[in-house]
């Protein structure tokens, strides 16, 4: 029994971190070879033409080879930033929230937008994964296990902020309904409860997508790391003088992880089935989760939170918010491994910019609506909160409130910046679309910062009016977060299949058992699978 | 289990019998022949779920999503329980002078609850159903069958199946096309 190498040409040319060939060159107009305006053509998924063995070689290469050059700076930087925001919660808890610019008016501040806007970020990847998957969007395959990933970092994110808001967070597991000493349960009527039991269930139903997903893929990083050990007796070790195999360690662990999965027809069938469930259910999970968070707002009688347009007006900027970061961590890692740009491609980029404009007006309308509505209402306390607390400049009006540039660099970021993607130069532009997503970015932060500190800064006495301003530790806790997810993101890159390996494989035109190398449908302006002719007997 | 029991040159057990496949056409068509040939205890190991295999091999729609919405809605009706328990009974709180057990209230938690008891069904019945994890197998020390990881596609018949005849399930196979026609040991 012969034991069959890893193909050596293929595993070079990764280690080197080169470029596999190109093969052909892209149609004029059609940028990169995706951006075909012919409705009946398909855009190709995967550029280039590679084959199963090439989309496998450069994908488990990204977790097989050594990183660029740029991976471990950036891996220090973002993890010490990580760690000094674990010395900030540290001096939180045993001072207590009072470190904060937290005052008896504004006892809700940036603990709150940074939880509301680390939650939301977190909702592109479910959207990604679950609602683009029963819309049978098959790009979504070159980008959902990077964006599940960010989602279930960013919700780690955001739980930490409600979880050390409280005041005294030795108390939190009164959270859950846990039996005590006390006798006593939490309010199942109040929605911050709500909100524990939402995303509780966002975090866990993301991760056990995630990690299904990953189940086949995990598996083939499993068999190459067999096979090369089985190849040869000798190969790179864990450490100078600690004879273990780099190998052996992936084998074990990427073998642990992947539960034995042989790659049988009779398991993907139940796979499959169970996949389009999570999708089905992630579905309205995500739509509820945002939901509910607005419920902490909107079941207030809070002027600026009281307002039932909150709920879809959340998911939208959610979704919007969430599209921005993905876009924000996929144009750099593109540029940064090679041969990304086959699998996210031009049209993808184009697809979630658009995405980006939709949800941006939607925001935008929902915007607007709380002006009419503040209007409408005939509402005094509704109609001032909206008009100088929000919108009148403090050099236009007496009235007007200190906070007013904020409301305005949101208008500006979520509104007005994504307009540029009704041209179809900037949407195909990754230089374009990474500088709109770096202020959507910023514009979806300052939108939770208006809602939340506006509102609250002048409520309906004066006894109720302050300011808030951030201190150190409010800032560093912040920037802190951003550190944390960014480490998880790089280790993410690192140590595990980037792309879902075998999703990709299966929209590939050569995927379809009605393909034909020879002949008619080949050619790579087809999806997979969905010329299949239907029953064959 | 069929009585007979195949050995190798070597004396070891058979498992089964495989067979190596190029593209997706191609196994697909041999899976077509193996399940007219009668055979039961047999499966087609592929990168990627290929679309209308279930067909070809003719297997039976899996019973789990069933089991899902059966398991979701009785535990999102128990977090309702929970709620009207924990609220209304057993520590009744006023608040906002609403009735103690108020079921507009209840409803986003027994919602979350439903969804969080599916999603653990749907993964843990889908590796129960499948009999995993299961660490050890036979096939996998085959070399040629990691290549299925990547771009390879095989058939595998059990020696345990009441039709497998090493001859005659050789011939299968090969009629099918398939390559690297070759025993594994259990």
């Amino acid at each position: 029994m012969s034991s069959i190498h890893p193909d050596q040409v293929t595993a070079q040319q990764l280690a080197g971190l080169s470029r596999l060939p190109d093969r052909g060159t892209p149609a004029p107009g059609t940028g990169d070879g995706s951006l075909i305006d012919d409705p009946s053509v398909r855009s190709p998924l995967v550029l280039n033409e590679r084959t199963f063995k090439e989309v496998t070689d450069i994908v488990c290469g990204y977790a097989e080879n050594k990183p660029g050059k740029w991976w471990l700076p950036a891996l220090m930087i973002s993890g010490s930033i990580a760690g000094i925001g674990g010395l900030a919660i540290l001096y939180l808890v045993i001072t207590g929230i009072g470190t904060w610019g937290l005052n008896n008016q504004v006892d809700w501040a940036w603990d709150i937008t940074n939880f509301v806007f680390w939650i939301g970020i977190g909702h592109a990847g479910t959207l990604i994964s679950a609602i683009l998957c029963l819309l049978k969007q098959k790009w979504r395959t070159a980008v959902n296990r990077s964006a599940e990933a960010m989602t279930i970092f960013a919700v780690i994110c955001a739980a930490t902020f409600p979880g050390i808001h409280i005041g005294r967070q030795w108390m939190a597991w009164f959270l859950p309904p846990l039996p005590n000493a006390n006798n006593i349960w939490p309010n199942f009527k109040s929605p911050l409860l709500w909100d524990v039991f939402a995303i509780s269930t966002y975090g866990t139903v993301s991760a056990l997508f995630w990690f299904m997903g990953m189940i086949p893929d995990l598996a083939t990083l499993r068999d190459r790391a067999d096979m090369r050990l089985r190849a040869s007796k000798t190969g790179p070790i864990i450490a100078p003088f600690i004879p273990i195999r780099v190998d052996a360690v992936r084998a074990y662990v990427y073998g642990f992880l992947s539960l034995g999965w042989r790659f049988s027809s009779r398991h993907w069938h139940r796979y499959e089935a169970a996949y389009l469930v999570l999708a089905g259910i992630s579905t309205p999970l995500v739509l509820s989760v945002h939901s509910i968070v607005s419920f902490d707002f909107a079941t207030s009688i809070l002027p600026g939170w009281h307002t039932t347009i909150f709920p879809p007006y959340f998911v939208a900027g959610a979704i919007f918010g969430g599209f921005a970061m993905v876009l924000l961590l996929l144009i750099p890692a593109r540029e940064l491994f090679p041969n990304m740009k086959d699998f996210i491609t031009l049209k993808h980029m184009e697809n979630m910019a658009k995405i980006i404009l939709v949800t941006g007006s939607m925001v935008g309308f929902a915007y607007s609506m709380e002006f009419f509505i503040a209007w409408y209402s005939g509402n005094e306390y509704e109609a001032h909160v909206f008009k100088f607390n929000r919108a009148i400049p403090t050099w236009m009006s007496d009235k007007g409130a200190p906070y007013w540039w904020a409301y305005w660099a949101m208008i500006f970021c979520n509104v007005v910046s994504p307009q540029v993607f009704w041209m179809r130069k900037f949407r195909t532009s990754p230089a374009a679309i990474f500088a709109v997503s770096f202020l959507v970015t910023i514009g979806m932060w300052f939108e939770r910062f208006v809602i939340i500190v506006t509102s609250l800064h002048r409520a309906f006495l004066p006894g109720e009016w302050g300011m808030f301003f951030p201190t150190a530790v409010d800032i560093t806790t912040f920037i802190a977060s951003c550190g944390v997810f960014l480490t998880l993101f790089l280790i993410f890159l690192k140590f595990l299949p980037v792309f879902a390996i075998a999703e990709l494989k299966a929209v590939m035109p050569q995927a379809s058992p009605h393909h034909h190398a020879d002949g008619h449908d080949a050619g790579h302006g087809h999806g997979g699978g969905d010329h299949s002719k239907g029953g064959h007997h | 289990m069929s009585s007979k029991v195949y050995t190798t040159e070597s004396g070891e057990v058979v498992y089964a019998m495989v067979a190596e496949f190029e593209t997706p056409a191609d196994v697909y068509h041999a899976a077509e022949k193996v399940r007219d040939a009668g055979y039961s205890r047999w499966d087609v190991h592929t990168p990627f779920p290929i679309h209308g295999m279930e067909d070809a091999m003719g297997v039976k729609r899996t019973i789990l999503p069933m089991v899902i919405g059966v398991v979701g809605l009785s535990c999102a009706g128990l977090g309702f329980l929970m709620q009207w328990w924990m609220s209304g009974v057993d520590y009744p709180l006023m608040t906002q002078g609403k009735p103690f057990a108020t079921w507009q209230a209840f409803v986003p938690i027994t919602f979350e609850l439903g969804i969080l008891f599916s999603a653990f069904t749907a993964i843990i019945g889908m590796l129960f159903f499948n009999r995993l994890p299961q660490w050890y197998h036979p096939l996998l020390k085959k070399d040629r069958f990691l290549r299925v990881s990547d771009d390879r596609f095989m058939i595998c018949i059990e020696a345990g199946d009441a039709n497998f005849d090493p001859d005659r399930t050789r011939a299968l196979l090969e009629g099918a096309g398939g390559k690297h026609i070759d025993l594994v040991e259990e």
